[in-house]
This record gives structure tokens, C-alpha cells and sequence, in this order.
């Protein structure tokens, strides 16, 4: 690889030469590439096999405050050199942006700590489809029940990536991502459930264990079965940590750059305002080693820093890129391009406690559909899941819906489990709301 | 297809990347054994261009380059596949090994004369959007649409158009030594804007689009229609009171609700999902799967509809299927691999996101014949539910056959009157079974005004829907009230 390093570092140096040729002020450049090798398996057999290799570079380019910018997936001098003068006759036509242009070049990264994320799996694909094959076996293994399969698949993936700017930063990173998943269909009385489990890593020996992923697959889909609707109704409600991610994922996206300029977020002008209880504390750690959403700089080139987003229930920063940052007249968080790495504290119960503590409500593990208004707070979306009475799970549920306001169930929020789920860039265990609308009967 | 079409792709691909027929000949020796069913090369060069405004400037204009190779080779349920963005012999020829691998090779075969069909008459011009107006003309239509939005209300905060613009030439070259082409224009036009009343704020967005050059949107007031209903909208969802939860009456309105069909029949009469017999509607065919009355087609051959394609991506003609017929079901909509897995033809509903991804069974534009009832009539008929006119978007698990889909614009009905509007909500229901509770069909069947955007399984194409005014009877509504 390191040849090829040196290549992609020369491409993205001589893309800003190029820039600044075509009358560009300043300019910043993202070139990547990568490769990987995916295989599905179904009912024993293989069913795809595809080898990835991918390429892009992406210019933006400043002329006085005016913006351009292109892509391109073809890396040929041409191909580049049109790309760079279409970034450029781009820039012509848009108008002057005070807020527009690099972050400041003072808040580059200087230090690019190694944060251990480049781990290439050596795996054949014969290899692969063995143990695609040996997930899905050990699916099929946990009950007659499971009459079908709808694909197991493992993946490896390793990018490189580079970003460059005319501050003179030149920012490289090199990572991989290795997947096993799997999806089964259990089937009873002529009703079909589908349901699913999947394990990711930088690591391929960090992954779940292939039997452990199948299984589990099929016991998701098991306990679906003779779901039906509850009537309709106000109820607590449990998030499993797959989907207290996206939960938390509602909050991020309401204190981002964009909705605040825009105006367009429920959470405007609530820095310092106390939205979540005493005991919610929210953290962004950039650079946990091997962890899947590490970095040391934003896509601007800005050096990450360790912060708080919500601490005592209190929300304690934005996320900003330098642009939202001069248009709220603020700093840049260094968030450009989004979170690295957010862990949500928990309040110290097990999942099992957390269900003893709902008492009576609904389990929520799946979530279809999206109505959530950014700026009203307004939260509707299709769930499905199980119904517990006395911290005991009763039956499954299926075709109702949750709905809220998002303030409200931030407010809302009883306590959050120590049961982590560490595969998404969101680290949080079960989150436990005091009430939701259920529709249903 | 037109000649046309073939004479730009030979040149902006094959010559281009200095190849010719030969060396086709050539990439397809590898993928000629009798191993393998079915093989094919599908090149791509696409442009794509957009331009937004806001805060009355111009703020974003950008422009990509998306170029590259696919080749599959399949032998029985089994697809090996690779892509390479770097058009060249080298690449084809290595691309070609890698995707055969997935086959026990047997006889090598010989390879035929290249056939280009020419049967499938075009549905849109071969020509190029992104060259159909100037920069300024295309400034103009933002600009235009930020000055009506603003006229139509002092609510008015902020108004974001945008303006895109795709150009896509693709080359298909299949084992039965067919050499197809098309070349695909599409352009997309969208007017957001943020209200504020009071200290309430709203959002709302309208647009439209279709496979035409920009031109299209100076026609026929497209531009003054997008951005006066982008504001309608969002100053209605100021008024929105909280939306009914529970089970209730609901009256769909025309065009866009057509989402419904979509993702309560669509998806589950995919080939793959029924190949597999994953889907709620598999093993189905002859079964009334919805009420008396219904009847749902997938249709690619409109003319210069979003979701429409002279070809499929497998270079198969699209047609109009009928996939339910007065409530019973017809058919399902097939790419080659499923069809002939299942024994069938393919209905030219091959499609894939781009050279980098395999095809799969897609909907085009996926529609319900009208029926007898005038709206006004369907509306009076219910007591007391909701009349669901605009939709963000939906989901479907085609194997449980539960759906869902967003309400943007929806009212009360309140003995047979419409009421107050509400706020968004979903509605969820059982694909099957919300069919079969289809009790009145509306006579104004309309087609979306061109944005529609599909998912599955990571890929996302242009798809168009549409549906005249329905009724169905007890569907699940997850507001609050």
C-alpha cells in the first residue's frame, strides 16, 4: 500500500497545483480508494460472490468567496483535469458566501495520532463462503420453524482515504471494516417473520462468532411469530440499543450546523438549556483505538478534541462545521462531516432490570418508516416488538406505531442499560422512556 | 432503439476507452462456458450537475463524473461479479475472471456475431440535460422560484430551491451476443421553504421532475406551481393539530399517496422475493389478494416519466405489467435471473443503482387504475377518519407484509367534512390485507410530479407511483391525539 500512498498523496497535491491554475484561491480535495470482497449464501448455496474496487476524488474549490465544487470516479489526468475546471466554471456562477472557505488554518491537525484502525482480514473467498455457510447452518440448526433464509453474508472492505487543502494540511487515513450477517425466516400456521443479526469490526477477529450470529438470527425471528397489534394506548416504552443509537442519532441531527442556521431544528438557541434529565450525560471520543467511527481530524482537516454534547441532562456544545460555524457567528466543533464516536452514559441497570423497571410497556425492537419533523420535534414511526407485563415479556407486537415529541421523550428518558451495543458509531445500552402514544386497535 | 442512442454510446464508451467489438469478442471468450447461463458487461458514463440557492444567493453548485464497468457471469442461483471504474481492456479482461469464478466452468463456447435489437422505441430524447440551458438560465429557474415563494406569503423565512441534472449513457453486452444501448436523461426540481408564524416554525417542500432537458421546468408554470405549493404546505402544517392514534378510516388522496402501492404490493411482487419465497405475496398467483376492483400495474413505457426506461438495465424493453387484475394476482415483475430461475420471461424490470452494483427485479412507475367514485363523493362517505393527501416517504417488510408510510399533508374527517389538518404521522398496515380493505375507487387517477426515489437492499433508482382517490377501511394512523 505504501507505494500507492505516495501516489494518491502526489494526485491530491497536484489537484490543488491545478486548482490554483484554474484561478482558485483556495481548495481542498478528498481522493480514496478501496477494495474488498463480499459473499452472500442462501439455503446452502452461494448466491453472489462480488469483488469491490473503488475510486473517487472530490474537489471543492474557493474563488474569493465563491464555491465549486465536482467529483469523479475516473482518476485519469483528464478525467481529473475536467473535474477541477468544472469546479471551477461552477464557482463562477455561485455568488459570494461570506461564510464560505477552508476552516481556519490554525485549527488544523498537527498530530495524527495511529489509531489502530487498518487491519486487513487475508480471507479467501472460499473461505468467506465457509463461513457464511456455517452461520447460516447454525441458523437453520435452532428450530424446524425456520423454514427459509433470506441471505448471509460476510464482507471486508479496506479504504484509504486522503484529505488536502491549500492551508497546506494533508491528512491520510487508512481503515478496514469487516462484516458477517445474517437473515432468517421462521414461519408457523402460514405467517412468514423475518428477522436478522450481524456483527461488524475492524478486526476480523474481533467479530462475533459465526454460530453465536446465526442463531441469533433465528431466535429474533422465532419470537416474532403471532405478533399482533395491542390496542391503542400510552404506555413506557424499552428501545433496544440497536435502535437507541438512531434514537440518540434524533438529538444529534436537531444540534447540527445546518438545522440551527437554518432554523430548522425544534433544539434552536439550547446551548446550556437542561433538555434530558440529571443523569444523561453524552460524550464524543474521537479516538478510541480500533473503534469503527475513530478519526483524528474532521473533513475539513480540523484537529477532533474530546467533548461533552449533553452533560448533567445540559447540552454543553453543537455540532458545527466551520461553514454553520460562521453563520451562527460561533466556532467549528470540528463535527464537519459528522460524530466520531459517541458513547451515551449509562445509569447502571442490566437490560433485565430495565424491563423490572417498565414494569408494564412496550419492548421496541424494530422501528420501520420515519415521520419526524426536525422542526417541530413531532416523532411518529412504525415499531414493532413485544408486550411485558411485570418485567416479563408476554407477546410479540406487530403493525403499531410510537409517537411523541422528541423534547418531551428526551425529557422522558428513565434510565439508560449497561447493555452496549458497540457495533454502531453511537455506543448506548436500552433506553427506557416514561410514556409514548401506541396506536394500534 | 434508436440509432442514435447506440452511436453516442459506442462513442462516449467504447471509443472512448479505445475499445472496439473485438475486444469484446475477446472479454466474452472468458465468459463463454457452458457453465455459465447467463453473462453480460454493463458499461456506464454518466454526468450529473446540481445547483441550489439559498439565502437568495446561489450557494451550491456542483458536478460528477460517474464512469466505470460491471461484469456478472451467472451460473444457475449463483452470480459472480466485479467492476472496475477504469474503462480499458486490461480491467474488462480481469474483471471477467474474477466474476466466471463463482462457475464450474465446462465446454468453452463460441461467440456470436454482436446483434444490436433496435424494437424498443424510445421513450425520451438522447439528449444531453445538463447542456439544456445555460448556467444562467438555470440560475434563472432558482431564482424565479425564491421570488413566487416569497410573493405567495410574509410567512415566507427561507426558500431553498434546487436543480439537478443526470445524464446516463449505458451499454449492455450479453452472452446471446446482444449489444444494447440508451441513453438517459433526467432532471429533478425541488422548492423547500421554512415558515414562521407566531414564533411557529414549518417546513415544507415541493417539486417535480422527469426525463427531459431543463427546458422542461420553463413549461407549463412548473416552476411558479413547485414553489406556491411548497408554501401552501408548510403554512397548512403551521395550523396542524396533533394527529388521531388508532384504527380509523382513511381517504388517500391521488398521484403521490400512490406510495401505498408501492410498498404495500411493490416490493412484495419483486421476482427475487418470490424466487425465494421470502415475500407475504409468494406462491400467490390466481389469489385475490385485494378487494374487487383493484387493479395495479408496473409500467416502465411512459413517456418521459421519472421512473421510465426506453430499456431496462438488463437491456430487456420495459412493458406495462399487470401485477393485480380487479383484485386477484397476476404477476410478478422480473429481471433475467429470477425469470428464468422461475421459469419465465423477464418484464424488463431489471435495474441497478449504477455499473458498481448488481441487477435486481425494480418497480418503474407502479400505478392503480381508476375506478367509478367521484373524490368528493369517497370523501363524504366516511364518518369519522382522515383524508392523507401528501406522503414523506414509506417502508415495507415484504416478508410480514407490514408497511408504513409518512403523512404530510392530512386532515380530519369529521362526518363526511373535512376538518382541521394534522400534524405528520405514519400509518402502518398489512400489505395484503390493507389491499383487501380498499372499499371506494376514485375516477381521478394522477400520476407524482416526478420524485420518487427507491431503496432496497442498498440501491437506490427513479421510480414514479401513482393511484386515483381511495378509501380504505380501518388503517392504523400513529398520531398522538
Amino acid at each position: 500500500m505504501s507505494i500507492q500512498e505516495q501516489d494518491m498523496q502526489l494526485v491530491a497535491a497536484s489537484v490543488l497545483e491545478e486548482a490554483k491554475k484554474c484561478g482558485a484561491t483556495a481548495a481542498e480535495v478528498s481522493l480514496s480508494k478501496g477494495k474488498g470482497l463480499s459473499v452472500d449464501v442462501r439455503m446452502g448455496e452461494v448466491e453472489t460472490l462480488e469483488y469491490h474496487r473503488d475510486q473517487g476524488l472530490g474537489i471543492t474549490v474557493y474563488v474569493g468567496n465563491k464555491k465549486g465544487v465536482a467529483s469523479t470516479g475516473d482518476l485519469s489526468k483528464q478525467a481529473i483535469q475536467d473535474t477541477v475546471e468544472a469546479a471551477c466554471r461552477i464557482a463562477k456562477y455561485t455568488s459570494e458566501d461570506k461564510c464560505a472557505g477552508l476552516a481556519d488554518a490554525e485549527l488544523m491537525a498537527t498530530e495524527i495520532p495511529d489509531l489502530d484502525l487498518y487491519h486487513p482480514w487475508d480471507i479467501s473467498a472460499e473461505e468467506a463462503i465457509e463461513l457464511a455457510k456455517n452461520c447460516e447452518q447454525a441458523a437453520r440448526d435452532v428450530s424446524p420453524l425456520i423454514t427459509n433464509a433470506d441471505g448471509t453474508g460476510v464482507s471486508t472492505y479496506e479504504g484509504n482515504r486522503i484529505y488536502a487543502n491549500t492551508h497546506g494540511f494533508m491528512g491520510q487515513n487508512q481503515g478496514t471494516r469487516h462484516s458477517l450477517s445474517c437473515t432468517m425466516v421462521a414461519e408457523d400456521d402460514g405467517a412468514m417473520q423475518r428477522d436478522y443479526w450481524y456483527t461488524v469490526s475492524r478486526l476480523s477477529k474481533e467479530l462475533e462468532d459465526a454460530e453465536s450470529v446465526g442463531r441469533k438470527a433465528s431466535e429474533n425471528a422465532l419470537k416474532r411469530l403471532h405478533g399482533r397489534q395491542i390496542k391503542t394506548t400510552k404506555a413506557p416504552a424499552l428501545y433496544v440499543p440497536s435502535l437507541a443509537g438512531g434514537f440518540v442519532g434524533h438529538f444529534t441531527s436537531a444540534i447540527s450546523g445546518g438545522a440551527l442556521y437554518r432554523k430548522a431544528s425544534f433544539l434552536l438557541d439550547s446551548l446550556g438549556e437542561k433538555v434530558f434529565p440529571e443523569f444523561v450525560h453524552l460524550h464524543e471520543k474521537p479516538f478510541i483505538p480500533q473503534a469503527l467511527g475513530s478519526a483524528s481530524y474532521d473533513s475539513e482537516g480540523v484537529a477532533l478534541r474530546e467533548k461533552n454534547l449533553i452533560h448533567n441532562g445540559v447540552i454543553e456544545s453543537y455540532l458545527l462545521g466551520s461553514y454553520s460555524a460562521r453563520q451562527l457567528g460561533m466556532q467549528t466543533t470540528a463535527n464537519a462531516g459528522g460524530t466520531h464516536n459517541l458513547i451515551l452514559e449509562s445509569t447502571g441497570e442490566s437490560y433485565e432490570d430495565l424491563l423490572q423497571k417498565m414494569g408494564t410497556g412496550f419492548l421496541v425492537t424494530e422501528l420501520i418508516g420515519s415521520s419526524v419533523n426536525g422542526m417541530t420535534g413531532d416523532y411518529s414511526r412504525g415499531a414493532s416488538g413485544f408486550w411485558v407485563e411485570n418485567g416479563e415479556i408476554q407477546f410479540p407486537v406487530e403493525e403499531v406505531t410510537v409517537a411523541g415529541n422528541l423534547r418531551d421523550m428526551f425529557n422522558n428518558i428513565i434510565a439508560v442499560g449497561t447493555d452496549v451495543d458497540y457495533r454502531g458509531s453511537t455506543r448506548t445500552g436500552s433506553i427506557l422512556l416514561e410514556e409514548v402514544t401506541i396506536a394500534g386497535q | 432503439m434508436s440509432n442514435e442512442s447506440m452511436d453516442i454510446a459506442q462513442e462516449s464508451i467504447l471509443n472512448a476507452a479505445g475499445l472496439t467489438e473485438s475486444h469484446l469478442d475477446q472479454v466474452f471468450s472468458e465468459l463463454n462456458y457452458s457453465g455459465i447461463d447467463l453473462a453480460d458487461v454493463y458499461f456506464q458514463s454518466s454526468r450529473f450537475e446540481s445547483w441550489s440557492m439559498e439565502e437568495q444567493i446561489v450557494k451550491g453548485g456542483s458536478y460528477s463524473i460517474e464512469q466505470g464497468f460491471g461484469i456478472r457471469a451467472v451460473s444457475g442461483e449463483q452470480t459472480g461479479f466485479a467492476y472496475s471504474d477504469e474503462i480499458n481492456f486490461e480491467a474488462l479482461i480481469d474483471s471477467a475472471k474474477a466474476a466466471r469464478a463463482i462457475a464450474n466452468l465446462g465446454q468453452s463456447q463460441s461467440v456470436q456475431a454482436w446483434r444490436k435489437p433496435n424494437d424498443a422505441s424510445p421513450l425520451y430524447l438522447p439528449e444531453n440535460p445538463l447542456t439544456s440551458l445555460s448556467e444562467t438560465e438555470k440560475i434563472a429557474l432558482l431564482a424565479l422560484a425564491d421570488e413566487v415563494a416569497r410573493a405567495e406569503s410574509e410567512y415566507v423565512q427561507e426558500v431553498i430551491p434546487s436543480l439537478s441534472a443526470s445524464y446516463e449513457v449505458i451499454l449492455v453486452a450479453d452472452n446471446s451476443g446482444n449489444l444494447i444501448s440508451d441513453v438517459r436523461p433526467l432532471v429533478r426540481m425541488n422548492v423547500t421553504v421554512i415558515v414562521e408564524k407566531n414564533g411557529e416554525r414549518e417546513s415544507a417542500g415541493f417539486g417535480g421532475g422527469g426525463r427531459h432537458g431543463l427546458s422542461w421546468f420553463e413549461q407549463e408554470d412548473r416552476v411558479r406551481v413547485y414553489a406556491k405549493e411548497a408554501v401552501r404546505l408548510a403554512l397548512v402544517n403551521l395550523e396542524a393539530i396533533p394527529a388521531p392514534a388508532g384504527t380509523m378510516d382513511v381517504v388517500l388522496g391521488n398521484g403521490w399517496p400512490g406510495i401505498l402501492l408501492h410498498e404495500a404490493v411493490g416490493h412484495g411482487l419483486e421476482g427475487d422475493f418470490n424466487r425465494k419465497g421470502t415475500s407475504a405475496f409468494s406462491g400467490r398467483i390466481g389469489e385475490q389478494v385485494a378487494a374487487k376492483g383493484v387493479t395495479v400495474v408496473d409500467d416502465g413505457t411512459l413517456e418521459g416519466c421519472r421512473g421510465s426506461l426506453t430499456v431496462d438495465d438488463e437491456g430487456t424493453p420495459t412493458q406495462c405489467t399487470t401485477l393485480i387484475e380487479d383484485g386477484e394476482l397476476k404477476g410478478y415483475m422480473q429481471d433475467k435471473l429470477n425469470a428464468k430461475l422461475m421459469d419465465t420471461q423477464s418484464t424488463g424490470n431489471g435495474r441497478r443503482e449504477s455499473y458498481s452494483h448488481l441487477p435486481m427485479p425494480r418497480m418503474t412507475n407502479t400505478y392503480m387504475l381508476p375506478g367509478e367514485h367521484d373524490p368528493q363523493e369517497i370523501i363524504e362517505s366516511v364518518e369519522n377518519g382522515i383524508y392523507a393527501v401528501s406522503f414523506g416517504g414509506g417502508q415495507v417488510d415484504i416478508t410480514s407484509g407490514k408497511f408504513v408510510f409518512s403523512s404530510s399533508e392530512a386532515y380530519l374527517i369529521e362526518n363526511g367534512k373535512l376538518g382541521a389538518p394534522i400534524k405528520g404521522a405514519t400509518l402502518i398496515g398489512n400489505g395484503p390485507d390493507a389491499m383487501s380493505r380498499i372499499s371506494m375507487i376514485g375516477n381521478d387517477l394522477a400520476l407524482d410530479s416526478g420524485v420518487g426515489v427507491c431503496g432496497k437492499a442498498g440501491q437506490s433508482v427513479p421510480v414514479g407511483v401513482g393511484q386515483p382517490t381511495l378509501r380504505i377501511n380501518q388503517l392504523t394512523v400513529g398520531g398522538t391525539a
